[in-house]
């Protein structure tokens, strides 16, 4: 027992069986049309895509390519449901059909969350845990707010902005639809959805949710489509109102295109979130913390820590216990319930990815890569950590949106904040220390619109969300979230 | 860490890097002891105050999450049978009789009369006044006797009194002595008495080994579970427990994953590897399985074996051999089927 044992323990070394979900529970159909005005159709020119799922490379379903044609008929249809219908509902009726949705939600939970993780590749642990709870949750909580616009802090009787255009990317792809539509639905706007190219599914089971919500037809309409549906709508005359969330290279383009219109806008960009860590941080928590903000959702996120700034008085500790934590990750199949790491959403993501990393080591960093095994088939990479890594290389600044973390190393606290500060982003920041008033010092100075102490990557309905200069404008969740539909 | 060659980039184009290997999961054991001997208590004190803190929030976090594993198939029979012979199968109540204890060291040494696959559990856990007839039950059979002492549940007693409990358990052949720290001297801050006693103890015990019971619901913070496991073993605990049973807070998943990680942070600072045993409250073949879980992810394999980790309960064991059961047939059979303790 004592000290006889010198070995070194070997972590996992209780192996565990696989213990996948079923793929049958998503129920996906061989092709999906267009949901304008209530119902399904073809796209006019009958054009399909595949939308594939990134574990296997294999097919899920066909969905219709939706172009300049279909995206005024949604428009259109968007229009006469608000004109006729939605903005003489009461708030009360509109809060109805936002319960009635959430609810939905949590009833085909198991539905939706293997839709997700089939479409998208993201853990079902995460999509079942984190994902489809949290779109639900958003229902709820702007349902709540829908009969008591008065008392927003908007003045009296805030009216709505009309027809909103969403586009949505593909990393919480059912979570970002709802972020969009519930707040948009509670202020009284109608609107037309465009889900991500690569993951269009579970907006699709959106859609059949608003059907057996009976909310009147139009009043949200699903359109499916690559750039250049994304691109006909931010272009739509009669759009009112457009949010998106994506990368800053796409929201550049849409606030050009939408300048000098009546289009209202709001966008959620990219992120380099800096996880600050102070050498009095609960070590243990903190290092569970970086792994949450770096490796949720094989880090595609937007506010993901993708930066450690380490005290140097602690760095080779944190270091060590951050790697051995990084080799532990769980990583291949998306449907075990044991996976901690999952598939990259798509090629292209896959080589960007590659791409950067490949930076990385070039400008010197010392790279950690988990030895965990890579499916054969599919898009992976292998959970990744740079140290000794300089302000000035390009993974310090650039997004990688993947699962590849960049450890720098700083002194003081003013040389953390400025560290932190030194980027075209502000999004997100995390900031780790037992010492209140230290954490409030630091936040108080950092630019970023979302601050974690202690904590990273949580999400609740009622807490505002959105960036800074680069990461965009406007804020998502909260009674804040309601501003961007609301002609205020 | 030793800095590590850099490859070149073509290299990682083709494929990736590999510059980790399994072996920097491992809890690294320290071959030498890092950590001081304690001479003072401001010593102690000050080494304690310089352990990291613990996140509540975080720690309840990252168990609840462990607690999400889906354990099926071999590795639930796996961990079934493990649990099995980690268990101190145990009666602590002031009604035991000689009679009571026959029938629970006859069930420690076959828990399934039937089947005698299943090992047997790692200890019968009693009183001091019935260490003597457990001994003689259990004979040459591998099944340890655990006893309680040092004025278990409460540890209100002098320390005289509570020596001579010890050395009376073991002089009746106890194996294994599970002693109770003195809370009120922990939280008054006179950690140093609480160090004392622990040593005074390890001492009476002479090769008996020494389970030192924090009674984490009287501690009651995360901080106060770490620096208490951190006492009992620099005063030379060979396990660290969580819970008498005896109070409404036994033991959680949270409390055991920072026990956990003190353990752990001790193995490869003091180089010495004291077990972890969680007792009150634990019934279910599902409870036992998520604490494997948690052992299996933070401390790993030294500690899957009931020299490291022990569970601390009576009706535990009937659940096991249940679900034991039900893996193996694919259906349950009734409680019945099994004697009651």
């Amino acid at each position: 027992m004592s000290g006889r044992q010198l070995a070194n323990s070997h972590l996992g070394s209780l192996e565990y069986d696989p213990a996948p979900e079923s793929a049958a529970i998503a129920k996906v159909k061989p092709e999906y049309g267009l949901f304008i005005d209530g119902e399904f159709s073809d796209a006019e020119s009958h054009e399909q895509f595949a939308t594939v799922n990134p574990a296997n490379e294999e097919s899920l379903s066909m969905v219709a390519q939706a172009g300049a044609v279909d995206v005024d008929r949604a428009v259109g249809s968007a229009r006469r449901a608000y004109d006729k219908v939605w903005s003489k509902t009461t708030g009360a009726q509109r809060s109805k059909y936002l319960f009635r949705i959430a609810r939905l939600i949590q009833e085909r939970s198991r539905e939706l969350a293997v839709v997700e993780t089939l479409d998208n590749g993201k853990p079902i642990r995460e999509s079942r845990d984190v994902d489809i709870p949290l779109a639900a949750a958003h229902f709820f909580y702007y349902a709540g707010w829908a009969d008591k616009l008065d008392y927003a802090g908007f003045g009296v009787d805030p009216q709505p902005l009309g027809v909103a255009g969403q586009i949505i990317p593909w990393n919480f792809p059912l979570l970002m639809a709802a972020w969009k539509l519930a707040p948009a639905l509670a202020a009284g706007n109608t609107c037309v959805l465009k889900p991500a190219e690569t993951t269009p599914l579970s907006a699709l089971v959106l859609a059949e949710i608003l059907e057996q919500a009976e909310l009147p037809p139009g009043v949200v309409n699903i359109i499916t489509g690559d750039g250049s549906t994304g691109a006909a709508l931010v272009d739509h005359p009669d759009v009112d109102k457009i949010a998106f969330t994506g990368s800053t290279e796409v929201g550049r383009l849409i606030q050009q295109r939408t300048a000098a219109s009546h289009k209202h806008l709001t966008l959620e960009l990219g992120g380099k979130g800096a996880n600050i860590v102070f050498d009095d941080a609960p070590i243990d928590e903190m290092i569970e913390g970086i792994i949450d903000g770096i490796f949720f959702n094989q880090g595609h996120v937007c506010c993901a820590g993708s930066r450690l700034l380490v005290q140097e008085s602690v760095a080779d500790e944190v270091l060590r216990r951050l790697v051995r934590r990084v080799e532990q990750l769980r990583v291949g199949d998306p449907l075990d319930k044991n996976t901690d790491v999952g598939a990259i959403n798509s090629a292209a993501q896959l080589l960007r990815i590659r791409e950067l990393t490949a930076f990385g080591e070039s400008e010197g960093a010392t790279r950690y890569t988990s030895s965990c095994e890579l499916p054969q088939k599919g898009y992976w990479f292998a959970p990744t950590v740079f140290a000794d890594v300089a302000q000035s290389h390009r993974i310090a600044r650039e997004e990688i949106f993947g699962p590849v973390l960049s450890v720098l190393t700083f002194r003081t606290p003013e040389e953390a904040v400025a560290k932190a500060n030194n980027t075209n982003y502000g999004l997100a920041c995390g900031v780790w220390s037992e010492k209140g008033s230290r954490t409030l010092w630091v936040a108080e100075r950092l630019r970023a619109g979302v601050i974690w102490a202690n904590t990273y990557n949580r999400f609740d309905p009622t807490s505002p969300f959105g960036g800074m200069r680069e990461s965009g404008f406007g804020r998502e969740g909260g009674r804040h979230g309601l501003e961007a539909y609301l002609d205020v | 860490m030793a800095a590590r060659s850099v490859a070149s980039v073509d290299k990682v184009s083709t494929t990736p890097l590999r510059l980790v290997t399994p072996e920097d999961r491992d809890v690294q054991i320290a071959a030498t002891v890092a950590v001081p001997r304690i001479e003072s208590e401001a010593q102690l004190k000050a080494l304690l105050t310089s352990l990291s803190g613990v996140d509540a929030v975080g720690a309840e976090a990252r168990a609840a999450k462990l607690s999400t594993r889906s354990i099926k198939k071999s590795t639930k029979l796996a961990a079934i049978e493990m649990a099995i012979s980690m268990v101190d199968l145990t009666t602590l109540e002031g009604a035991d009789t000689p009679g009571r204890v026959t029938s629970l060291c006859t069930k420690a040494m076959r828990p399934d009369p039937r089947d005698l696959t299943v090992p047997s559990v790692a200890a019968v856990c009693v009183y001091p006044d019935l260490v003597a007839h457990a001994r003689s039950v259990l004979g040459a059979s591998p099944v340890a006797v655990a006893s309680v002492a040092t004025a278990f549940p409460s540890g209100r007693a002098s320390l005289d009194v509570k020596l001579m409990d010890v050395r009376e358990a073991v002089r009746a052949g106890a194996d294994e002595i599970d002693m109770v720290i003195d809370r009120g001297a922990f939280l008054s801050g006179r950690i140093g008495q609480v160090f004392d006693e622990v040593v005074a103890v390890k001492e009476a015990c002479g090769d008996a080994h020494l389970k030192v019971i924090l009674e984490t619901g009287e501690l009651v913070t995360y901080d106060n579970v770490r620096r208490a496991s951190w006492v009992a073993m620099l005063g030379g605990a060979d396990f660290i427990k969580t819970s008498t049973g005896k109070v409404t807070v036994n033991a959680t998943l949270p409390v055991a994953l920072v026990m956990l990680e003190a353990v752990r942070d001790f193995a490869e600072t003091a180089g010495r590897t004291v077990g972890v045993k969680v007792a009150g409250g634990i019934r279910t073949s599902k409870d036992a399985i998520r604490y494997l879980v948690v052992v299996n992810e933070t401390v790993g394999s030294t500690w899957l074996t009931p020299t490291h980790f022990r569970f601390g309960a009576s009706s535990l064991l009937n659940d096991l051999l249940m679900q034991r059961l039900k893996q193996q047939r694919g259906a349950y059979v009734r409680a019945d089927e099994f004697s009651g303790d």
